[in-house]
């Protein structure tokens, strides 16, 4: 990767007593990339996110923030990075823009600044309406979008966000989506979420953490690929025998599903399907669906934390 | 940047409806000891006037009421003290802090300061009481400054060890508690010397109490005021130490 790196986390540990939370976590984020931690409850997110955010000191490793030591001048790397955690830190006896100027003024925004930075945040995260009401009073979605302006009020290269879409509807699930992406052209973010699409929705890298460790780390374009179709399900009116399927060009085997269809595994870069309705047509199997298998981002994610073999399901109708 | 903390923690307590009725109690109940001085000094009059090098209306008004209001500051403190950290544990505010660009020593410092700041004001309200002697007599201000210092460095290792305290749990009525049997017991402790036994120095020296006497009589030494001042920066930063700690271990 030639671009600026923004976050870089060296073998990280963190012990709970005799618990190992997590376990020799490495990685790198660049400028202008969105990263989706996933992993099941329990798994070491928020204690990453933590560590990275300096609310908790590793056990061992080394986090850089635009390259300065969090540990060594925390002062320095927390001036670059906006956390919100998985409890958004709000006073609720406060007003929304109160409580938003004491964030700036605490992140060292200029005084003269602080109204225009609390204005950009607001209306950014959609907050305009309500800068006057306490925070106390605000419904959960309001008040998840202040915990969200809070970590980017002043305007820092990397924007930590630890399960940012928890408790709300699905409108605003997509509005802060839409925020997010938009977030990523200027900042590195890191989203941790167990909300799968989420990621598929939003990031352009994916990282999977089981039990404290690392077991996947790849961008989104590479992920897709790994999920593309190798199996076709169909379902024949007049089906002929199996061997018949089974002889089609590309087709490496043949099983039986349920409701009388039957799934066709082939070759990743030899999909049968033309040749397969062609013959169908001509011999009359009375074909009415076919549907190509995708693995999904839920599947990946279930091989690597359960060690279960792979069941491709139908995702997308063609 | 200790400066923004202090003026949140400031305004915030003027938020909750504690402070405000705190500062009513406490103005209230000394208002009544004041009276009562005030009545026997009313009482005493006629027969001081015929005395030689009689006590003053500060001895008799003032420096009980300063020596009272001490003791009600004790149970008050910790009901303010409580919520410091505690509260910010609890609500997972304090991540707002830990991951803003202020080291823990300002944090801990902006926060002791506002509230002292909140118990400067209410000592303020208090010192009024005794000025309004001046209407109709003159003070000792001299030992009317020296008894109002007194209280304030007390106040001042109050919250000290209130604030420390705060930070070691996520309960502030636990808070609360631990803070007053802290205070209470540093304010008893010289009894157990008055035996004369052989560390009646150590515990005479350790109690808060002892110091806070001679300066209400107007002495003002330098030793009592050091003891108050030491006391105040060794629980301010074992107050830091244990912030700083709190990332380590959970």
């Amino acid at each position: 990767m030639t671009r600026e790196t923004l976050i870089d986390v060296q073998h990280i540990y963190r012990h709970y007593g005799d618990t190992c939370a997590v376990q020799d976590v490495t990685f790198q984020l660049g400028k202008g990339e969105v990263l989706g931690f996933l992993g099941p409850n329990g798994a070491g997110k928020s204690t990453t996110m933590q560590i990275i955010s300096g609310n908790l000191a590793p056990s061992a490793g080394r986090v850089l923030i635009n390259g300065i030591d969090i540990l060594d001048d925390p002062k320095r790397a927390k001036a670059q990075l906006g956390y919100l955690p998985e409890q958004p830190p709000l006073y609720r006896d406060l007003t929304v823009d109160e409580y938003l100027a004491y964030c700036a003024r605490l992140h060292r925004v200029p005084r003269a600044s602080v109204r225009s930075a609390v204005d950009t945040a607001k209306e950014r995260c959609g907050l305009k309406d309500v800068g006057r009401r306490l925070i106390g009073n605000l419904s959960k979605g309001y008040q998840q979008r202040v915990g969200i302006a809070q970590a980017i009020i002043h305007f820092p290269k990397v924007v930590i966000l630890d399960e940012p879409t928890v408790g709300l509807d699905p409108i605003q699930i997509r509005e802060i989506r839409a925020l997010i992406r938009e977030l990523g052209k200027e900042h590195s973010v890191i989203l941790s979420t167990h909300i799968l699409p989420e990621v598929q929705a939003t990031c352009n890298r994916v990282q999977i953490i089981h039990q404290g460790r690392l077991v996947y780390h790849d961008t989104i374009e590479h992920m897709a690929a790994q999920m593309r179709s190798s199996s076709l399900l169909v379902a024949l009116r007049n089906p002929p025998p199996l061997a018949e399927l089974q002889a089609l060009p590309g087709v490496e085997a043949v099983e039986t599903a349920a409701n009388g269809r039957v799934r066709l595994r082939h070759a990743p870069d030899h999909n049968p399907a033309e040749t397969l309705v062609e013959r169908a047509v001509a011999q009359g199997w009375g074909l009415h669906e076919l549907i190509p298998e995708y693995r999904s981002l839920e599947q990946v994610f279930m091989d690597l934390t359960c060690g279960e073999a792979p069941q491709p399901t139908a995702q997308e109708a063609a | 940047m200790i400066f923004t903390i202090a003026s949140r923690e400031l305004r915030g307590l003027f938020l909750s409806p504690l402070a405000w009725s705190i500062l009513a109690v406490v103005q209230l109940i000394v208002a009544y000891l004041f009276l009562i001085q005030v009545d026997t000094f009313l009482e005493l009059q006629p027969r001081l006037l015929h005395m030689e090098g009689a006590p003053g209306i500060t001895d008799i008004v003032v420096a009980p009421v300063f020596a009272n209001t001490a003791v009600i500051l004790l149970l008050v403190v910790p009901l303010l003290t409580m919520r410091l950290v505690s509260d910010e544990h609890r609500s997972r505010t304090l991540s707002l802090l830990l991951s803003s660009p202020v080291s823990m020593t300002e944090i801990i410092l902006g926060k002791y300061l506002g509230l002292l700041a909140f118990l400067l004001i209410m000592l303020g309200m208090m010192a009024l009481m005794p000025l309004s002697l001046l209407v109709g007599g003159s003070l000792d201000f001299g030992k009317f400054a020296s008894g109002l210092m007194g209280l304030a460095l007390m106040l001042a290792s109050f919250t000290a060890a209130g604030l420390f305290m705060s930070t070691l749990t996520a309960q502030p009525a636990v808070a609360a508690i631990s803070t007053f049997g802290l205070l209470l017991m540093l304010w008893i402790i010289d009894w157990a010397g008055s035996t004369g036994t052989e560390y009646s120095g150590l515990f005479g020296y350790l109690s808060l109490l002892r110091h806070y006497e001679s300066l209400l009589k107007g002495m003002f030494n330098s030793s009592d005021v050091a003891y108050y001042l030491l006391f105040t920066f060794t629980f301010l930063v074992l107050g830091i130490r244990r912030l700083d700690a709190a990332r380590l271990q959970h």
